[in-house]
């Protein structure tokens, strides 16, 4: 279980458009890097977020991103959406050797 | 000719009197200009962004495990942080802000993260955290967060002043095959270059911070130890009374600057 | 004395072969392209596109934003932002935004999927440059249309670099 930061605005007002931010603990090692002994490290990214918004039973992708070793360690991705009704926002993250990490946050629009 | 002798007395003064003078002119409501500056302030407007906002900032990943952390039961009596100390934010509010301190039993300084480990052992009876493990770090971080905006303050404690000294004396010794003592960098050329980094002053105002060098949270002994190693000298081992000596003597010259902790570095 | 002929034979024979190595890895890592990856940015930038046309903001103009600093204190983590004029509706949006560089060991750095449920085409990161280089944000709107931005950035290096 990696840690996780997600910031999601509290109770925006209808149909705003509020800037989701999300943070998780991970190395990102590129496998370009060698190890003290001068071995490369293998590669250990992870390659794909994603966000999702479900409300009353339908459930939509949002936004995604494909990640490569060129993100840093800990990686932060910050994108839009326009609240136009509550929901559960729910994320993912899976990368290399089977890594996964699931999320959700409720959003509640006022 | 008593203009030119003045000065040298009054570099003197503010090195090693800073504190209380400080300290007296901010309690008379006369604020003395203070040309200190913390290594945030050298640092690029987009790094800086870093730090001032904890949704962006990635050390907040180790205070939020640190959070876990405190309220986790370890050791056979099944205590956890909170047991003793109740909700961190008012129980280590200004704890930080004050170590190295002299430890009761033994009259010798100890840091933060050794403050950490006897609590471990003494009243958790839990095997205390290894210096610079993820867990002391999560731990220490969440700690020194609630010292956050803070003034560093050393503790009035007569006992510290010979140890104080020693840090200072550290400070200010050559080492290694460069030959270069802290001193030479931080107190001689800070604001100068060094490559393409700016040289800081050496105050330790965000500890544990995420080193974007490092990729990750480390503390002071582990910037510490980068510097010595820097200056091709073998450096102390972590916890190590050289490190704590030179800990009180970095918090007495650092006096009344601000804690940052969790801070973000280049 | 023949022993001692040997075993030079021998160290003289392990050091050609670690020099071997050494120089082999070195070319490795730098022509080393991820198996189908495109060598520059121009063709990462085309092969994006899939070979239409890409139409290029100016210094001070453009359809795309890209945000970074000018001077980078650190290429481990360096914030960027990218955003895109567009209203975000369903008639007109942004579909796709990705960034790549020039001089990293792979060209790619972010590819991201929008929709228009986005309200704003803003995207932010943290990302790794090597040195010095050229960086290329690009987005492909509904209509099949894509912008892009190049910048250029001074990356510093640590004079005290990790143990």
């Amino acid at each position: 279980m990696a840690r996780t930061l997600i910031t999601v605005p509290p109770n925006p007002k209808k149909n705003t458009v509020i800037e989701i931010r999300a943070l998780i603990q991970h190395p990102m090692e590129t496998g370009l890097r060698p190890d003290v002994e001068g071995k490369l490290q293998p590669r250990n990214i992870i390659q794909r977020f994603e966000c999702r918004f479900s409300s009353g039973g339908k459930s939509d992708v949002i936004f995604s991103a494909e990640l490569f070793p060129a993100i840093s360690a800990n990686p932060y991705i910050a994108f839009n959406f326009r609240a136009t009704q509550s929901g559960t926002l729910g994320f993912q993250w899976t990368g290399d050797n089977g890594f996964t990490q699931a999320e959700t946050v409720s959003l509640v629009v006022v | 000719m008593v203009f030119i002798w003045l000065l040298p007395a009054t570099f003197a003064a503010i090195g090693t009197e800073a504190c209380a003078a400080e300290e007296a002119a901010n309690k008379a409501g006369n604020k003395i200009t203070d040309s200190r500056k913390s290594g945030y302030d050298f640092m690029s407007a987009s790094t800086q962004a870093l730090q001032n906002d904890d949704s962006q900032n990635p050390a907040m990943l180790w205070v939020k495990d640190g959070e876990a952390l405190w309220g986790r039961e370890a050791g056979k009596d099944k205590k956890s942080c909170a047991s003793c100390h109740g909700a961190a934010p008012k129980s280590m509010r200004g704890v930080a802000a004050r170590y190295p301190a002299i430890e009761k039993k033994t009259r010798r300084p100890i840091n933060l993260q050794q403050r950490i480990n006897l609590c471990q052992k003494d009243h958790q009876h839990a095997a205390p955290f290894a210096p610079e493990t993820q867990e002391m770090l999560r731990i220490e971080s969440y700690v020194g967060m609630q010292s956050r905006g803070l003034a560093i303050t050393p503790p009035r404690d007569a006992r510290l002043a010979a140890f104080t000294q020693k840090g200072k004396v550290q400070f200010e010794q050559r080492m290694g095959q460069l030959d270069l003592s802290c001193a030479d960098c931080h107190d001689n050329h800070a604001g100068k270059k060094l490559g393409g980094a700016t040289i800081p002053e050496a105050h330790p105002t965000a500890y544990p911070l995420y080193r974007l060098e490092w990729q990750s949270l480390g503390s002071v002994e582990r910037r510490l130890r980068n510097c010595m190693s820097g200056v091709r000298a073998e450096p102390y081992p972590y916890g190590a009374p050289e490190f704590v000596e030179l800990e009180l003597y970095l918090a007495a010259r650092a006096a009344g600057m601000k804690l940052e902790t969790p801070g973000v570095r280049p | 004395m023949k022993t001692n002929q040997i075993l030079l034979n021998t160290i003289n024979f392990r050091r050609r072969q670690i020099l071997a190595a050494t120089v082999g890895m070195t070319c490795y890592v730098v022509i080393r392209p991820v198996f189908g990856a495109p060598a520059t940015l121009d063709t990462a930038i085309s092969e994006f596109a899939r070979g239409t046309k890409v139409t290029f903001g100016t210094a001070t103009a453009g359809k795309v934003k890209f945000d970074i600093a000018e001077l980078i204190d650190n290429g481990n983590a360096v914030p960027i932002s990218v955003s895109v004029d567009s209203p975000m509706t369903d008639a007109d949006y942004v579909v796709a935004m990705a960034v790549f560089n020039e001089k990293n060991p792979q060209r790619e750095v972010i590819k991201c999927r929008l929709s228009p449920s986005a309200g704003r085409a803003q995207v932010s990161t943290r990302i790794r440059l090597a040195t010095s280089q050229k960086l290329t944000a690009i987005a492909e709107m509904n209509d099949g249309s894509f912008y892009a931005q190049t910048v250029e950035v001074v990356v510093t290096l640590a004079a005290c670099i990790e143990e």
